[in-house]
């Protein structure tokens, strides 16, 4: 049942624009979009590889800011008397260029701190954000500080024979957004099912036995780490062209926070785990909003988190899977035990 | 015959503690060699410097030409040096099936690109490591439980997974620790007659067990430690009769027996 989740999911969420008019709510699912490949990304670390990356907000805002920069352009001084001047261009190139270079400090922090796991991996990578947030905040020739990249432009799409065209309305958004979560979704089946994956569950489960069967840890994990983190800036991308102004606060760490909880509720390890948790947690504070205030929102919000994990300590796609097992195994019931009852 | 692994005066030392000390012999290729030795001798220590796990403070292990503490572990395993763990070590949440594939890991080397698209080369690399693990499945005897998750079966077939992925591992060696141990009679009999099978296909094992019956019936050679030290090597017969093994290892019991048999009388 849980293998048809993904499917069944894309072909509602397609859908839903023929129905869903009020623009609010497309605005809340495309955010909630955003957020879900982020929590997709984060869930083949985490998941997969059980690695906690805990500074995961540092790909999305480097990418939100790669991007954003390639299409405003810039013109900063570098010591010993440089200048760098760039005029700025297709918010396409800056899609693809959010990808490279957060992929790139995927890369490195992989092959850094995956020399120390566990709590270690955490520290790096809770820092490797803070570090990024601070430069963002600070280098203010280059990103505005907290006065923000304002005007940023719409991600336009080259079309044939119209040209490369910009995707201004919400609508357009939303499909863009659902095009790419669709890819990485894809990707992400594809890395997981296939040898590395088993490489990956093989270092999470038994590393020693992993390593004495010659499977690399430092190269697996850092092939995880750049996926992730490529993901993750082609995430941070879409979400400056589509809100078009951003500031420091894209490093916050509660971003950090709500992929955790989306991945943690929705099931970490399995593929639908983060769309599940993903839609869960970014669409609840939309039907919250309009029975009570915000702070009575967030007590909620935990409330829900914390049932849901007393009551389904995998999550909720895990729960989902033993309960169609055992509903099967008492529709069919054990052809060994029938045989054994007969006289 | 040549060795394909040469211990050379290896001593290992935990701070005072010595574990290890000038520890000196080779297993010879195609070979059961059987290292032997009350608890506490040092048996697993050598165990694990012999797989890379530790280094040895003072000598060197020798693989097929290679000093094994320039190597890590993961690299070992390619040298193709596999070993099995003194404790049940399997990847429980997988099936029987996907710990071997795991195991299979360093074979059918897709590239980046294989791996994101289902190309023909991925696809047939996958089959091949498919096909090659229910063949390593089968010879183990695990065929009924391929389907079934590793943790779910019993201590004794969990041992023959641990065997099946050092096997997976295309090894010319493999190293053995305890493997026997929680297995019942007829369970042992089964792995003794597996031991020999890969054996006869060309790999050299190197076994560390408690079960004498099983080490004397299996082994080529013997190699007996005591408080980290080598004290006879031979064969099964001449370590059942070797002085110095009987006092430091067999012989303990044995004495004591004969002197409460004497003070029965």
């Amino acid at each position: 049942m849980t293998r048809l989740l993904a499917p069944t999911l894309l072909v509602v969420l397609a859908a839903l624009p023929l129905v869903l008019k009020d623009p609010y709510l497309v605005n809340a699912l495309i955010i909630t979009g955003i957020f879900t490949i982020c929590a997709m990304s984060l869930n083949l670390l985490l998941g997969f590889t059980g690695q906690l990356s805990l500074g995961h907000v540092a790909f999305f805002g480097i990418g939100a800011y790669v991007s954003a920069l390639t299409a405003l352009g810039f013109d900063v001084g570098l010591p010993f008397g440089l200048r760098v001047t760039y005029e700025g261009g297709s918010p396409l190139v800056g899609f693809g260029l959010a990808i490279v270079v957060t992929g790139l400090a995927g890369y490195l922090i992989g092959r850094l701190s995956f020399r120390v796991r566990g709590a270690y991996f955490v520290i790096v990578t809770i820092s490797f954000a803070e570090v990024v947030r601070l430069v963002a905040l600070n280098w203010v020739e280059l990103t505005q500080g907290p006065l923000a990249l304002t005007s940023i432009p719409n991600m336009t799409l080259p079309l044939p024979g119209l040209g490369e065209v910009a995707l201004r309305t919400k609508i357009q958004n939303y499909y863009l957004v659902l095009a790419v979560a669709t890819l990485s979704y894809l990707v992400i089946a594809r890395l997981v099912g296939s040898r590395l994956g088993r490489a990956m569950r093989g270092l999470k489960e038994n590393e020693s036995l992993a390593l004495s069967l010659g499977i690399n840890a430092t190269r697996t994990l850092t092939i995880a780490a750049t996926v992730s983190a490529a993901m993750a800036g082609a995430a941070g991308s879409l979400y400056a062209h589509y809100i078009r102004i951003i500031d420091p606060d894209v490093f916050l760490f509660s971003y950090t926070v709500t992929m955790v909880i989306m991945v943690v509720a929705g099931g970490k390890g399995t593929l639908a785990g983060p769309l599940v948790g993903g839609l869960l947690f970014g669409l609840l504070p939309v039907a919250l909003r309009p029975v009570m205030a915000p702070e009575a929102q967030w007590i909620v919000y935990g409330a829900i988190l914390i049932a849901i994990l007393f009551v389904m300590p995998k999550g909720i796609v895990p729960a989902l899977e033993a309960l169609t097992r055992r509903r099967v195994a008492r529709a069919e019931p054990n052809p060994a035990l029938e045989a054994g009852a007969q006289p | 015959m040549t060795a394909i692994l040469s211990v050379e005066h290896v001593g290992m030392r935990f701070g005072g503690l010595t574990a290890i000390s000038d520890l000196h012999f080779h297993v010879r290729e195609g070979e059961i060699l059987s290292l032997i030795g009350p608890n506490g001798a040092g048996k697993t220590t050598a165990f694990n410097i012999m797989t890379g796990f530790l280094k040895p403070t003072q000598g060197r292990v020798v693989f097929r030409g290679r000093d094994l503490a320039q190597t890590r572990p993961n690299e070992i395993a390619r040298l193709g040096l596999a070993r099995t763990f003194q404790r049940t070590s399997v990847f429980a949440d997988d099936t029987v099936r996907d710990n071997v594939l795991i195991g299979l890991h360093r074979f059918a080397c897709p590239d980046f690109m294989d791996r994101l698209l289902p190309t023909p080369r991925a696809r047939a690399a996958e089959k091949a490591a498919r096909a090659r693990a229910d063949e390593i499945i089968d010879l183990v005897g695990l065929a009924q439980r391929a389907e079934e998750k590793a943790g779910a079966l019993s201590y004794g077939e969990q041992r023959l997974i641990g065997f099946a992925l050092a096997l997976a591992t295309a090894p010319r060696m493999l190293l053995l620790d305890e493997p026997v141990s929680g297995m019942n009679a007829s369970e042992t009999q089964g792995f003794v007659r597996l031991v020999r099978k890969v054996r006869d296909e060309g790999v050299s094992i190197l076994l560390v067990e408690h079960d004498m019956p099983m080490v004397m019936e299996v082994s080529d050679r013997i190699v007996c430690l005591n408080y980290g030290r080598l004290i006879a090597e031979g064969s099964p017969a001449e370590i059942r009769s070797d002085p110095a093994v009987i006092e430091a290892y067999l012989g303990k019991s044995a004495a004591r027996l004969e002197h409460k048999e004497m003070a029965d009388a």
